[in-house]
């Protein structure tokens, strides 16, 4: 079988990844990559009946078993310090980040 | 036997008596984790050879903390309060739940620097019972593993049968420690045989209860639709007592479901006798892809695997159950090839969320904008499994690859669920109170013979993933022992919520073989 992930389509999906690997982690990746599409190929074979629908958590959440939803209320954390202490650069309570790029929508 | 080898229920019977008090069941887990374990996982480590003598549990100790819990315990006890159902029983927690002001890393480079500012519902509710948190124990970074190789924090765990050997992954620090008698309960996680793959290969009791059963609040997620907390435990008591307590409702948790918890103690001893148990021919038969052709060739079990099933489902039928062969599961084989899609788009976007922003990793490295900030820190953070999953969850649930693998495997999906709900059915032709079939295709593989193949370690999980596809609830049981002394496991599953009956098959199983010469071998670090 041949690959499926070209280097352009890998670098591509590096992108959207929002990562930047070095040769050697892109060559291991995009062949793992390549592998395991080989190893799901038998997927596109499976005969499904037309009526079997997808499935998105196994188990079905009937009103029986399923919490009903809280209340949209706003509350206070009572940890904002502790939440806040995690982050990498603060000041003044706030959150600091570099400039974002701005980009035009096609 | 040591104060640390007794069980759970032992521990706390003893307690209760006087007979030992909180302090010297925690100090007895201490020393046994001083003598075996060797020292904790840490980012930029060199594995020496005399780590490889060591098992390598945990991650964070937090012995402090034990203390004070321990000696709360014991206060209670003395002015005559309750201090819950496990009280003064050590537990390790796998360091992918959130523990207020502990450090929850996920084993990953990305959250090293990350304290956690609450603490996970599973967690919260054991401190609550009175059971003590002895520490954070390692796993494959973000879960993504079937080794705990893929930690970033290294050494990592080693099996304490044989320490030449992987202990199984991704809760390999939960169940080596289990095994180790560094701790009688551990808490893990199960998204394709987490807890059941590496209580196998480490001969310890591990449950995957039904997905709903346990909160998921504050467990750091991977793939949200199949991520299930459970107990690892030496005994299928333990694992009943321990699911008991961590089990239920959660306002936190839309998706822990609001039926009653059974009671799964009371019904532990009442034996197998006419209960019906199936066999099928799909879990008895390993099924390996041919990545040149990309044709699946399917395979026998190893016959000690095998063997170990049929052997378990002698002793059933000797206490009263009812063994029906020959149930179809003609979907098992497809588990791993869903697996791959469903996880890895779950994963995803899961991993979006880390960005060097709020919390954990931000790179020191100079950057022009947020988006390189973004790709720096992600690259220096994450390590090769979180990468590659990232990676191959973008690729299909891309819009033009998604009906072919993501909308295919949601349906693929179903069709597995059926499998089991047929099997299950009480008016149906097999009316099965549970599966039994083998845990995994192999007992514990050499460290560094598997590692780095995606494709082949994932495969190590194909006889757990249906039962998470599905949702339903599982059970792996130490099974004996293979020809080099290592543990084999088997697999009991059930219908949606029916732990009850899997604890009380597996304790029947545990009883009637309680005599058998394996179950007197210990761990080779013990020995």
């Amino acid at each position: 079988m041949s690959d499926q992930i070209t280097p352009e389509i890998f670098e591509h999906l590096v992108d959207l990844a929002a990562l930047e690997l070095d040769d050697t982690q892109a060559e291991y990746l995009r062949k793992q990559l390549n592998n395991q599409l080989k190893s799901i190929h038998e997927l596109e074979a499976i005969p499904i009946d037309p009526s079997v629908p997808a499935n998105l958590h196994g188990v079905p959440f009937t009103p029986e078993q399923s919490s009903n939803p809280r209340a949209d209320e706003w509350k206070l954390s009572p940890d904002v310090k502790d939440i806040l202490s995690q982050a990498p650069e603060l000041e003044d309570g706030y959150i600091v980040v570099p400039d974002i790029p701005h980009t035009t929508l096609k | 036997m040591e104060l640390c080898d007794l069980s759970a229920l032992e521990m706390t019977k003893l307690l209760r008596e006087k007979k030992t008090s909180a302090v010297e069941i925690l100090q007895s887990c201490l020393q046994r984790i001083g003598r075996v374990d060797g020292r904790p996982g840490a980012l930029d480590q060199v594995v020496t050879d005399d780590d490889k003598q060591k098992v390598h549990s945990f991650i964070t100790l937090t012995d402090d903390l034990a203390l004070e819990q321990a000696r709360a315990v014991d206060a209670d006890l003395a002015a005559g309060k309750d201090p819950g159902p496990l009280a003064g029983v050590p537990f390790t927690v796998k360091d992918i739940f959130c523990v207020k002001n502990t450090p929850s890393t996920a084993a990953s480079r990305i959250l090293a620097n990350f304290t956690a500012p609450y603490t996970a519902t599973p967690v919260e509710r054991m401190q609550k019972a009175g059971a003590v948190m002895i520490g954070k124990v390692n796993l494959d970074e973000f879960t993504y593993g079937s080794s705990t190789e893929s930690s970033a924090f290294q050494p990592s765990t080693r099996n304490p049968w044989d320490t030449s050997r992987v202990p199984g992954g991704s809760s390999g620090g939960s169940t080596a420690s289990v095994a180790a008698g560094e701790a009688p309960l551990s808490l893990g996680t199960d998204t394709a045989g987490s807890i059941r793959q590496p209580a196998a290969f480490c001969g310890v009791v591990g449950v995957k209860p039904t997905y709903g059963r346990v909160s998921r609040y504050g467990l750091i997620a991977f793939a949200s639709s199949l991520d299930c907390p459970g107990p690892v435990a030496r005994t299928v008591s333990d694992a009943a007592a321990m699911l008991q307590v961590i089990a239920g409702a959660d306002e936190h948790d839309s998706t822990a479901t609001v039926l009653p918890v059974a009671d799964y103690m009371s019904g532990l001893e009442k034996g197998v006798k006419g209960m019906r148990i199936g066999l099928s021919p799909d879990y008895f038969r390993i099924t390996f892809p041919d990545l040149k052709t990309g044709e699946f060739h399917q395979q026998p079990l190893p016959k000690e695997i095998e063997e170990a099933v049929r052997r378990a489902a002698q002793v059933l039928a000797s206490l009263g159950a009812e063994i029906v062969e020959d149930v179809p599961m003609p979907n098992t084989r497809f588990g791993i090839p869903a697996y791959f899609v469903v996880s890895r788009v779950e994963a995803a976007s899961n991993l979006h969320r880390y960005d060097g922003v709020k919390y954990g990793l931000r790179t020191h490295k100079q950057y022009t904008d947020l988006k390189q900030m973004y790709k720096i820190s992600r690259n220096e953070g994450f390590g090769l499994q979180p990468k590659l999953r990232i990676l191959m969850g973008m690729y299909v649930s891309a819009a033009q690859y998604s009906e072919q693998y993501y909308q295919r495997a949601l349906r693929v999906r179903t069709m597995i669920r059926r499998d089991f709900e047929e099997a299950f059915d009480p008016q149906g032709k097999y009316r099965l109170d549970a599966l039994l079939t083998p845990t995994t295709p192999t007992t514990a593989f050499a460290m560094d013979a598997v590692y780095g193949d995606s494709v082949l370690m994932q495969y190590a999980d194909q006889l757990t993933v249906p039962a998470n596809h599905a949702g339903v609830p599982g059970i792996s049981l130490p099974g004996g022992l293979d020809g080099t002394n290592l543990p084999i496991g088997i697999q009991l599953l059930g219908a949606d919520y029916t732990e009850d009956k899997l604890f009380r098959i597996g304790r029947a199983y545990e009883q009637a073989t309680s005599d058998e010469a394996w179950r007197k071998v210990l761990p080779g670090v013990l020995r």
